[in-house]
């Protein structure tokens, strides 16, 4: 099946449940769902007979600074097609399901993005912090993200060093 | 200490719980890495993971540097393989931004990239090996990884994080002398090296009987737990990202995918992933074989960049094989010089998931066996 009949195949079968369907570089097709409804799209898209996206390659979080999203990679062996469901969340309180019950090992992924996005996962069996320590205040990929000064009273800024790279540091931040 | 009866009935052997620790500094834990063990005498109960102690904010990073200026970053996402790495990064930048890279560029990398596979093969097996209390093993292979590390710093400098692959090319052209001391190396290995490590340890009795049959995961759990790579071919499952969604110049070469067939025991057990590692080294050598053949001789190796160098906005997840699996990057572009969201899927981080699933009722030895199998890398879990 090539990418133009995929797309119009998830347009025509999807077309209430989802905001838009495009077509993605890398020969991928992007999916925008509401978030009320995004396990039920990936439900459809893992368990329809003619589809079989079982493989969850990927999840990730992203701050476009004005909302949140998640973002979902699927992967069927059989159609050997991608898709990415994406999911925008309000940014003032950042919530979404869980796809824990599909793809079981998406609970890691989802911890880690809890972990550094604040986005909350409902009905996650396990929604702690990962990489993190789990007194770590705020969420450190978030946009507006401020460094913290010191951790448990240790300091984390050496203001000597970053004063000695002056001007040169700055332009490559 | 937690201490906790189970539901069984009392008697003189009455078994209790207990918690321990094992890491975050332990030989066998492949980098700083914890596992809490609840254990009940010999047996385990449960195994459960505690990542985070190398968290660098590699992806944070990546948002502060402009996009050339990640490349050495990727090196230390995966410090065994970092070829890998910087190929997987560089691949979707360029498919993001549309940029053409010499034909003779992308054999180099192939060649990079499989030497390093080999290289990471040999940490792989090789420390799982010395887990499990074969240090000779271990030493035998780390002699023919530092051939890997001269080879390597011919081609780019350095022996360690090589950083070659740059955005549109790699750094260095092939070197004088290297043609033929690679050539050499990849004979030594398939016609020497493996014979010799095969008598000395594949076929030993002792580690068949620490391997086979230990730590099975079938296809449908290791799919689930979305394993890839050498861990998901162990299963039997023969899914390869070079064969199946081919990238660089990995669809001109004929190799073959090992898969785990349970060759002493079960499929899926920890000796077939084993093996598929020490099966995968040949079929690496097959390619650099074949990609020194067909690379052109004449050609540039690197396409020149704007300056200043942007990427058009848009979003792309490309994934490639590395030697632990899907290494995959997705790039969110909003145009400007830096990266807005770079997303790093590893193999490691797939691989840790499974370990509380499977680590339950196995004696606390064979945990150390189902880690080393999995072949993870610490800081690759981490970024």
């Amino acid at each position: 099946m090539d990418q133009a009949k995929l797309s119009e195949m998830l347009r025509q079968r999807l077309s209430d449940a989802v905001v838009s369907v495009e077509d993605m570089k890398n020969d991928d097709t992007l999916v925008v769902v509401d978030k009320d409804s995004l396990v039920s799209v990936a439900e459809f898209l893992k368990n329809d007979r003619d589809l079989g996206f079982t493989t969850l390659m990927n999840h990730l979080g992203v701050d476009y600074r004005d909302r949140m999203a998640v973002i979902y990679n699927l992967y069927s062996a059989r159609l050997r097609k991608k898709v990415t469901i994406k999911a925008y969340l309000d940014r003032e309180k950042p919530e979404a399901p869980t796809l824990e019950p599909l793809f079981p090992g998406v609970s890691w992924y989802e911890r880690e993005t809890y972990d550094l996005f604040g986005i909350r996962f409902i009905g996650h069996g396990n929604l702690k912090r990962l990489l993190l320590p789990e007194d770590w205040e705020g969420f450190p990929l978030r946009k507006d993200y401020v460094y913290p000064e010191s951790y448990n009273g240790i300091e984390t800024k050496r203001s000597d060093l970053l004063d000695a790279a002056g001007a040169a540091g700055d332009a490559h931040v | 200490m937690q201490r906790a009866l189970r539901g069984m009935p009392m008697s003189k052997y009455s078994s209790q719980e207990m918690v321990l620790n094992m890491g975050p500094h332990h030989p066998s834990t492949h980098g700083v890495l914890r596992f809490v063990l609840q254990t009940d005498g010999e047996m385990m109960v449960k195994a459960v993971p505690d990542v985070g102690f190398l968290h660098r904010g590699i992806e944070k990073i990546a948002e502060r540097v402009p996009w050339q200026a990640f490349m050495p970053y990727t090196d230390r996402i995966d410090y065994v393989a970092s070829v890998n790495c910087n190929l997987g990064y560089a691949a979707a930048v360029e498919r993001l931004a549309g940029i053409a890279v010499p034909e003779k560029a992308e054999y180099l990398r192939v060649i990079a990239a499989e030497l390093s596979r080999i290289g990471s093969h040999f940490i792989g097996f090789g420390a799982l090996l010395l887990d499990l209390g074969a240090v000779t093993p271990f030493v035998h292979a780390l002699r023919e990884r530092e051939t890997f590390n001269d080879l390597m710093e011919m081609l780019c400098g350095a022996r360690l994080t090589h950083n070659y692959v740059r955005i549109g090319g790699v750094s260095h052209d092939l070197p004088p002398g290297f043609r033929e001391k690679c050539l050499g190396f990849v004979d030594h290995l398939e016609h020497e090296f493996l014979e010799e490590f095969n008598d000395l340890i594949s076929f030993n009795t002792i580690l068949i009987n620490r391997l086979a049959n230990v730590g099975v995961i079938d296809p449908e759990t290791a799919n689930k737990y979305t394993l890839t790579g050498p861990n998901l071919r162990g299963s039997g499952v023969p899914f390869d990202l070079r064969r199946d969604e081919p990238y660089s110049v990995y669809d001109r070469f004929r190799f073959d995918i090992p898969v785990g067939t349970g060759k002493f025991g079960v499929p899926g057990d920890c000796y077939d992933r084993y093996w598929v590692r020490i099966l995968e080294v040949t079929e690496s050598c097959r390619i650099i074989r074949q990609a020194l053949e067909q690379m052109p001789g004449d050609g540039g190796i690197r396409t020149s960049l704007p300056r200043p160098f942007t990427v058009p906005a848009g979003e792309i997840y490309v994934r490639t094989e590395s030697p632990r699996g899907e290494l995959g990057y997705y790039l969110i572009s909003d145009g400007g010089k830096n990266p807005f969201r770079v997303k790093v899927r590893t193999g490691s981080f797939s691989a840790m998931t499974i370990v509380e699933t499977i680590s339950q009722g196995v004696m606390v030895a064979d945990l150390v066996a189902i880690i080393g199998s999995l072949d993870v890398v610490a800081p690759e879990i981490d970024r």
